[in-house]
């Protein structure tokens, strides 16, 4: 999972039928200390994280199983929404 | 797996299916002698790991379901897998 604040909403009409009712975000991903990290992504959302909010996001095939169905063209999906982050400075 | 060193820990209250009651840790890869490598990720704790611990990560769907004996339906990637004691080289 990566970090990554929601930014944006993107609203679709025609789509793929397996994405029908599920909210699209636009999410830029950020490091460990919340400085941008890489080009802005949509993501799924099924836990109504909304724009500002700290988020952390799965990629890969994996975030297609946020859904019902779980065999979905899906390559990003929100699973959390962050109240706190402590990162401890070690390097 | 990979090699990784805890640095931090992330709280959330709204989750998706199955992060109930998760722990879910920063880590950040590092080479065998210490050095970080690399960007620092997102996992899901199994082994009671804290902040500063050297642990094992395991970067892979199945496995990561397998280990939390969690369902085809779970999105996860990465678990840790171990505290690690020592390495030798």
């Amino acid at each position: 999972m990566k970090l990554g604040r929601v930014t944006g909403r993107v609203v679709s009409t025609k789509k793929v039928e397996s994405f029908e009712g599920i909210k699209l975000m636009l999410v830029q991903p950020l490091n460990d200390k919340l400085e941008n990290a890489g080009d802005p992504l949509v993501a799924f959302d099924t836990i109504q994280a909304g724009v500002g909010d700290l988020i952390y996001y799965e990629t890969s095939k994996e975030a297609g199983r946020v859904l019902v169905t779980t065999m979905n063209p899906c390559d990003a999906a929100i699973v959390g929404i962050v109240d706190n982050l402590s990162i401890e400075e070690t390097k | 797996m990979i090699l990784a060193k805890i640095i931090g820990n992330v709280v959330a209250t709204a989750k998706a299916t199955g992060y109930e009651s998760r722990k879910v840790l920063v880590v950040q890869p590092i080479q065998p002698s210490g050095e970080p490598k690399g960007n620092s990720f997102l996992a899901i704790d199994t082994v009671q790991a804290g902040v500063g611990d050297t642990v094992l990560v395991l970067e892979e769907g199945g496995s990561a379901r397998m280990i939390l004996e969690e369902p085809d339906t779970f999105t996860i990637k990465a678990v840790i897998a171990g505290i690690v004691d020592h390495i030798t080289m």
